[in-house]
């Protein structure tokens, strides 16, 4: 079962939404209903799921209604019509009590400006979730604690948060929101105010906690490369509407619409694709039944100066060159064991394609791609040039 | 047609607006003689008996006492310690002591009441916009009425003294306190009232734990702003017989005495100035 269901979640700004919800209803447009009754349509009939331990980014440019999306969630705002299941209860229809409970076990937040309380101490600041649920001093200062050394600021506890740096102040925000060990994070714009650098950072400590938490987390966000670099699956929003739901790939390979492709128009294709998405299939040979003569002969069909090795297994297990094999042939050695090199360079599926710019330019032989140590694949170099300029040739089948 | 528009001026009769501000206030004090006497009378005893202690101590205790926590708010500088003991020596000095001590617990007590009453007003106007619609122009009224007005009901409730003097202090400088209350909560920025939401908050700790301690400063200067008012009222109140600093400078005023009535007000800006200072270190940031 899905960790949250949102269902038709509408949010109308205005006077009487009830007519707004009816012309949404009628697939009326956003505009129309700010033409005709002056109201703006935050959020238009979002329907999603969202599985437990995974990372669901909304994305979106400003005006898109993302941030108001998130804040239907835990009811920040109250929707105008529709429904949010948590685990199968219903959010849209709880009173303020089983609201605050539903906050204070179930769902924590981080902001965008860190929303941190100046006149707090950090470890105030991260026991403030704790606090409000009334948890004994001692207790709380412990989990506070251990949540402030999962972020790595252990020893800031008594600091203020001004005294702290833009990413150090994040890093509180994150703590405050673990600290009551929600099930479920919502994470709004939380890396945006950050320059570039700290927010790499962030995100990949962000990655490294999820592989260990397994946390749902909800991430909203107007950045392309930070959605592709985190999301499990990726909602894209305009005008208040998603307009397609996808894992990275998808939303990269099958644009929806025009939208949707001219968002990713601008992407650098690099951090995106990785080995598995630009290797061509092998050519080997099987060191348990193969003999340079084949290797050789294997070599000359293919015009290839070099050729991979491996077991029965498929394991890789070095590269012969044709110089080698042929003198091999003269002196009538038998075994490809005696000729073998092992100076591979290797890549796993996974490596992302920036990555792999340097080990391919500094590589006489082309680069093996490793899946558990079994050969997959090999990248030349003409196909990471022809993956960059490329829009649509890239081999998704592999993946 | 002048004609007309002038019969016109003439045809409602004079409204007995004046009879009618009579009636309620004879009403009230009826009405509400059973809360007004005991006020009137404990409140009384009450600062008669602060007077009586504090007149007890030795003046120069006193002296070095406000010099020492005046070096201690303004972060160790001397400036204001030495004003204080030139100040209150002088004061002393010109025989006014007493009324000093009399004035002093008079501005206390009725700032008190102002906080007291002017805080919970506040958060009910920042909270409710309702209350915020009412409130505004009533606080406007408050404040624009000339403070001398407030001395006749005062007196019509509370007789002539102490009472009447705080009565009427408190009406005419509480505006301060509930207007800067309201703004100070309503300027406390949307992230963080929401990140208190987020956590599971009710709306007295979010109030208590976020909204206060953010609105703090803006307050502390809504409540400085109700000391120097109610200090403005020290002389005003003395014409209905509030006894201190106002009452000499009422009786210079009554004998055209320059000499006393300059005294007697240089008494009053000391004082005040003394109080202002003090009252801007409540907000706990020290300066320098």
């Amino acid at each position: 079962m899905a960790k949250i269901k949102v269902e038709n979640l509408s949010k109308v700004f205005g006077k009487r939404p009830k007519q707004a919800i009816k012309m949404l209803d009628q697939k009326r447009s956003k505009d129309d209903i700010l033409k005709e009754t002056g109201m703006t349509v935050g959020v238009n009939q979002a329907s999603f799921e969202v599985q437990d331990g995974e990372i669901f980014v909304i994305m979106g440019l400003s005006g898109s209604g993302k941030s108001t999306l998130v804040r239907l969630l835990n009811r920040l705002i109250n929707p105008s019509a529709g429904n949010v299941w948590i685990d199968g209860e219903n959010l849209a229809q709880m009173n303020d009590q089983q609201l605050r409970e539903v906050r204070r076990k179930k769902m924590s937040m981080v902001f965008q400006k860190f929303g941190l309380f100046p006149f707090r101490t950090i470890l105030e600041n991260v026991e403030y979730g704790l606090e409000v649920q009334d948890i004994e001093k001692e207790k709380r200062k412990e989990k506070a604690l251990t949540s402030l050394e999962l972020v790595g600021l252990k020893g800031y506890e008594h600091q203020y948060p001004d005294q702290l740096s833009g990413g150090m102040q994040q890093r509180v925000g994150l703590a405050r929101a673990l600290a009551n060990d929600p099930e479920v994070l919502l994470m709004d714009e939380a890396f945006s105010a950050l320059d570039p650098l700290i927010r790499k950072d962030m995100q990949d400590e962000l990655l490294d906690l999820q592989s260990t938490m397994k946390k749902t987390i909800i991430f909203i966000t107007h950045d392309l490369d930070e959605a592709l670099r985190i999301g499990d699956r990726i909602a894209l929003m305009k005008d208040g509407s998603i307009v397609q739901i996808g894992t990275p790939e998808e939303i990269l390979v099958h644009p929806a619409n025009d939208y949707v492709e001219k968002f990713v128009e601008d992407i650098d294709r690099s951090k995106v694709l990785t080995a598995q998405h630009i290797m061509k299939r092998p050519e080997t040979v099987n060191m348990d039944k193969h003999g340079p003569r084949v290797a050789l002969e294997r070599m000359r069909e293919e015009g290839l100066s070099s050729i991979f090795v491996v077991d029965s297994n498929r394991t890789l297990k070095g590269y012969i060159t044709a110089d080698d094999a042929s003198l091999a042939k003269k002196n009538d050695i038998k075994h490809l064991q005696e000729i073998l090199r092992n100076d591979i360079p290797k890549v796993d599926k996974e490596t992302p394609m920036n990555d792999i710019f340097n080990i391919i330019h500094d590589s006489p032989i082309p680069v093996a791609v490793i899946d558990n140590s079994k050969l997959v694949g090999i990248i030349v170099r003409g196909a990471v040039i022809g993956a960059l300029a490329s829009d649509s040739e890239v081999n998704l089948e592999n993946a | 047609m002048l004609n007309f528009l002038h019969d016109l001026l003439d045809f409602i009769p004079r409204i007995p607006l004046a009879s009618w501000a009579d009636t309620t206030i004879d009403v009230i004090k009826d009405v509400f003689s059973f809360i007004f006497n005991p006020i009137s009378v404990y409140l009384r005893a009450f600062m008669e008996w602060m007077v009586d202690i504090i007149g007890a101590v030795p003046p120069i205790f006193i002296i070095l006492l406000v010099a020492l926590y005046a070096f201690y708010i303004s972060g160790k500088k001397f400036g204001l310690a030495a004003f204080s003991i030139v100040g209150l020596w002088l004061i002393y000095n010109q025989g006014l002591w007493t009324q000093l001590v009399q004035s002093f617990t008079l501005v206390l007590i009725a700032s008190l009441l102002s906080v007291i009453i002017g805080v919970p007003f506040g958060i009910l106007m920042a909270k409710n916009n309702i209350a915020q619609t009412i409130m505004k122009p009533v606080l406007d009224f408050m404040q624009t009425m000339p403070a001398f007005v407030y001395l006749i009901p005062a007196a019509a409730f509370f007789g002539i003294g102490y009472v009447p003097g705080v009565f009427a202090s408190l009406i005419f400088a509480v505006p301060p306190t509930v207007r800067l209350t309201n703004l100070g909560i309503r300027q406390v920025s949307t992230e963080l009232v929401e990140a208190a939401d987020a956590f599971g908050s009710t709306p007295a700790q979010k109030l208590f734990k976020v909204e206060l301690p953010m609105a703090k400063a803006t307050i502390m200067a809504g409540i400085n702003q109700t000391i120097m008012l109610v200090l403005s009222m020290v002389v005003i109140a003395s014409l209905i017989g509030a006894p201190g600093l106002g009452r000499e400078v009422t009786r210079a005023l009554q004998g055209a005495n320059v000499g006393t009535g300059f005294v007697a007000g240089i008494s009053i800006v000391i004082l005040a100035i003394i109080v202002d200072r003090f009252s801007q270190g409540f907000d706990g940031k020290k300066k320098g």
